[in-house]
């Protein structure tokens, strides 16, 4: 066994492997830094590139273009309030309320150490339970993946600091969104009006870049003053983070067993991930009401989930060719291009290319604090240039970008429409937040939903009779009703004792 | 520049090109490709379809010495790419992958384009359906699963892809072939090959129609077999898959394909050279161990023969979609 690891070391140890992971690292920090422009599609871009490289060393490429584009999509989001993947999106407001406190480094500070500790414990995970967690991946049929979903979509109204009936609306919104086109079930189309354009629906992507990117540097507009950001040295990024990391260890075991979970299931990536760990964050926290006021306690479970579910998401993918996320669905394409064809017998007679894969994987968390540290210090050069240079690069950014992702004009089109309504919203109160998640999870809801029912023949009872999906289903209705219960008891309480005076 | 010397300019320029065709038509005939070339590619970057267009891109690259440029045109589940190919200048420089979806589109009423609307190049890959079955399930071979389905009506599901996709046309062509309504096995829908062969070994759906090679890695770990394809010969890489004729004695074969096809009256000269470079780069041994690395069928059709092979298709997919109820009036 050690003498594969010594072999997988050596495959690493080429300069082109090297070379590749150092050049894949600084393209992911960029693509991911701008808006619009997800990790997936940095992922995407590689793939023909990866035709003239080395087995190794195109998988290599793509395992830390991924990771650090999943990293560096907090920048924009933590600086300007505009998320750069949709993975950041759910603890967007609260990076960037630390920034206005002028706590931006430590903001960026943690997104990174614990991105980098996420994906570490992720990579170990994989090593060592690889096998075990695949085998979880097959208790998961459509019922566990409904009720996965809807618990997701629960997340609406623990996220947003807004009134729960606003966060509701918002999410059915983007429920109403995710509703359009012709990949539904039945195969039928729905909302397009006959547009050509809409039949493949409305992606995730362009409503994220038009609600938070669009809509932001339309406020801007609308400000006389700009909102003032201490303008200042940025201190050290590192600082206090190692304080952190010890204060905080419940939050980082949830986040990188939520990570690790989520990340394992075939279809639920980082984004479902950062959600969930977010929203657990408040939960179980002690001062819940801090949150979305630029608190650590939500950004180190979020970030360090996000991170962790993108290594284990490889899990089902080397082991049985499913890919876990849109990442590693390109990625499987690569790895049978090269060869390393997956299944069960990548472990056993091609070991030291798998060894070689995990040093790949922490070497890249590891190059990814000194490069992070770079990319941090290199962008937080916008917080002081002037605001309307930088907002009228981001709209161009907006446009190219979304552009980019199916070179289709229809997509700007879409991009400005959701810029007007994230601006709407935001207005009036209604969390943007919550109507991207409707976006992200509707799809999965309905299609585990519908599926399972043909399934059934019509019944619902599998949805409680099967082993996970019984469990899932009671910390749902725990979830829904604890609320209600807590309400019940304090009025009961407030009655037997009188409030006094 | 004026109006006027624009004028000039041009009939200047008729004018050589003219004298240039008369004097020399070899020269005029081999100026194409004298720019880059476009290739649409109607799905997302990182697929299949996707990365067999950029291998033929680059090998035609190599070949004719200018750039052949991948765009993936994305959107309305593959009509915005297809209808880009079919309205795009003939001229030669713009060109595309297409797939077996435009046999399928039309008749749900999605779009007006069907293989008439383009000049078909050459087809290069096709893939056929297997049936696949959980690998320690009741079933140890097609005839036994043929069986059940016959006397279990409705018992069974199956996955594979979207509804109305490929891989569900599949499974309802094969049913009509046995004599058996649609709902004989009702379609589960999923996102894909993957997802579904996933469900299939956490027990969700019984049957999985997606090509053999889609769902190779769960037959090599051990939850999946496949008892049986959906085509006129056995695949070489998976030489123990017997075929639907050989186990039930039904003629039924379909597949998912990809060709290259240009937009409709392409210059005949163009398009036979272009037919030509295919062929080559068909014939390279770049394009087979790619193919061949990826798992993907290799099939070869000139123009005509693609135009034929899509006229075909075209007609059993009508079938099978009026049998699936999905086919509009």
């Amino acid at each position: 066994m050690f003498s594969t690891f010594l072999e997988g070391l050596q495959l690493v140890l080429q300069p082109d492997v090297l070379i590749a992971i150092l050049a894949a690292s600084i393209y992911g920090l960029i693509v991911g830094a701008l808006p619009g422009l997800s990790a997936t599609m940095a992922t995407a871009l590689l793939v023909p590139v990866t035709f003239y490289m080395s087995p190794i060393a195109a998988v290599a490429a793509i395992i830390a273009a991924s990771a650090m584009a999943i990293f560096s999509g907090d920048i924009p989001g933590c600086l300007l309030r505009i998320p750069g993947t949709p993975a950041s999106a759910a603890y967007t407001d609260e990076a960037f309320a630390m920034t206005k406190k002028g706590e931006a480094e430590t903001a960026l500070g943690i997104c990174l150490w614990f991105s980098a500790i996420g994906g570490i414990i992720g990579t170990l995970s994989l090593i060592i339970m690889a096998p075990l967690l695949a085998e979880m991946a097959f208790k998961f049929s459509t019922f566990e993946y409904f009720w996965l979903a809807f618990l997701g979509l629960m997340c609406a109204t623990l996220v947003a600091r807004s009134s729960p009936p606003k966060a509701i609306a918002a999410m059915f919104l983007g429920l109403l969104v995710s509703a359009v086109g012709i990949e539904n079930p039945a195969g039928t189309p729905r909302f397009t009006f006959g547009m050509t354009d809409l039949l493949g629906g409305i992606e995730p992507i362009p409503v994220l870049v038009g609600v938070f990117a669009v809509a932001e540097i339309m406020r801007g507009m609308a400000l006389k003053d700009p909102p003032s950001i201490p303008h200042r040295r940025f201190g050290s990024i590192l600082k206090g983070q190692w304080e952190l990391t010890k204060t905080h260890k419940p939050q980082q075991i949830r986040g990188n067993i939520v990570g690790i979970i989520i990340g394992v299931l075939p279809g639920a990536g980082a984004d479902m991930a950062a959600w969930v760990s977010y929203a657990m964050a408040k939960r179980f926290s002690k001062t819940p009401e801090k949150f979305g006021t630029g608190h650590p306690e939500g950004l180190i479970e979020a970030g360090a989930s996000n991170n962790a579910s993108l290594a284990s998401g490889w899990v089902p993918a080397l082991l049985f060719g499913i890919p876990g996320d849109t990442i590693t669905a390109i990625a499987i394409g690569v790895l049978y291009m090269k060869g390393l064809n997956p299944g069960p017998t990548l472990f056993t007679e091609k070991a030291s290319s798998m060894y070689a894969l995990y040093i790949i994987f922490i070497l890249s968390n590891i190059i990814m604090i000194p490069l992070g540290i770079a990319m941090i210090r290199l962008s937080s050069t916008v917080l002081r240039l002037p605001r309307y240079t930088v907002m009228s690069v981001i709209v161009l950014l907006c446009a190219v970008g979304s552009f980019a992702t199916g070179n289709n004009l229809f997509l700007v089109l879409l991009v400005a429409i959701f810029g007007v309504v994230g601006y709407l919203m935001e207005k009036n109160g209604y969390p943007v937040a919550a109507l991207v998640l409707g976006v992200v999870m509707g799809t999965m809801v309905e299609q585990s939903f519908v599926t399972s029912l043909i399934k059934s023949d019509g019944s619902i009872l599998p949805f409680f009779s099967r082993p996970v999906s019984a469990v899932l289903a009671a910390m749902t209705f725990a979830a829904l009703l604890w609320p209600a219960a807590v309400w019940a008891l304090k009025k009961s309480r407030n009655r037997l004792q009188p409030a006094s005076p | 520049m004026t109006d006027l010397t624009r004028r000039g300019f041009v009939a200047t320029a008729a004018a050589a090109a003219t004298a240039g065709l008369v004097a020399k038509p070899a020269i005029a005939q081999s100026a194409w490709p004298n720019r880059p070339v476009t290739l649409v590619v109607p799905w997302g970057a990182g697929g299949g379809t996707d990365a067999t267009a950029r291998i033929v891109a680059a090998i035609l690259e190599k070949n004719l010495g200018q750039p052949f440029n991948v765009v993936n045109r994305t959107g309305g589940s593959g009509v915005v790419g297809h209808s880009a190919i079919a309205t795009a200048a003939p001229d030669g420089y713009t060109i595309g992958m297409i797939t077996v979806e435009i046999t399928m589109m039309h008749h749900q009423g999605l779009t007006d384009l069907k293989p008439s609307s383009y000049t078909p190049l050459a087809l290069m890959n096709e893939d056929p359906p297997g049936v696949q079955v959980k690998a320690d399930g009741q079933f140890k071979d097609i005839k036994q699963l043929a069986e059940f389905i016959k006397a279990n009506p409705g018992k069974l599901k199956a996955s594979g892809t979207g509804q109305g996709g490929i891989w569900h046309l599949a499974l309802v062509g094969w049913l009509n072939a046995m004599g058996l309504k649609a709902n004989a096995v009702p379609w589960v829908p999923s996102n894909g090959a993957a997802p579904a062969m996933q469900d299939l070994a956490a027990d969700g759906v019984d049957i999985v129609t997606c090509s053999v090679p889609e769902g190779k890695a769960m037959i090599d770990a051990g939850k999946a077999k496949s008892l049986a394809i959906m085509a006129e010969k056995r695949n070489p890489l998976f030489p123990d898959v017997p075929t639907l004729n050989e186990t039930l004695g039904i003629s039924y074969s379909v597949g998912a394909w990809r060709g290259i096809a240009g937009p409709k009256g392409m210059p005949a000269d163009i398009a036979a050279k272009l037919t030509a470079e295919l062929q080559k780069a068909y014939d390279s041994a770049e394009f087979k161990d790619f193919m061949k690395a990826r798992g993907f069928g290799t099939v070869w059709a000139p123009a005509n023969d693609f135009a034929a092979f899509m006229a075909k298709g075209d007609a059993s997919m009508a079938e099978a979609m009026k049998a699936a109820g999905l086919a509009k009036a």
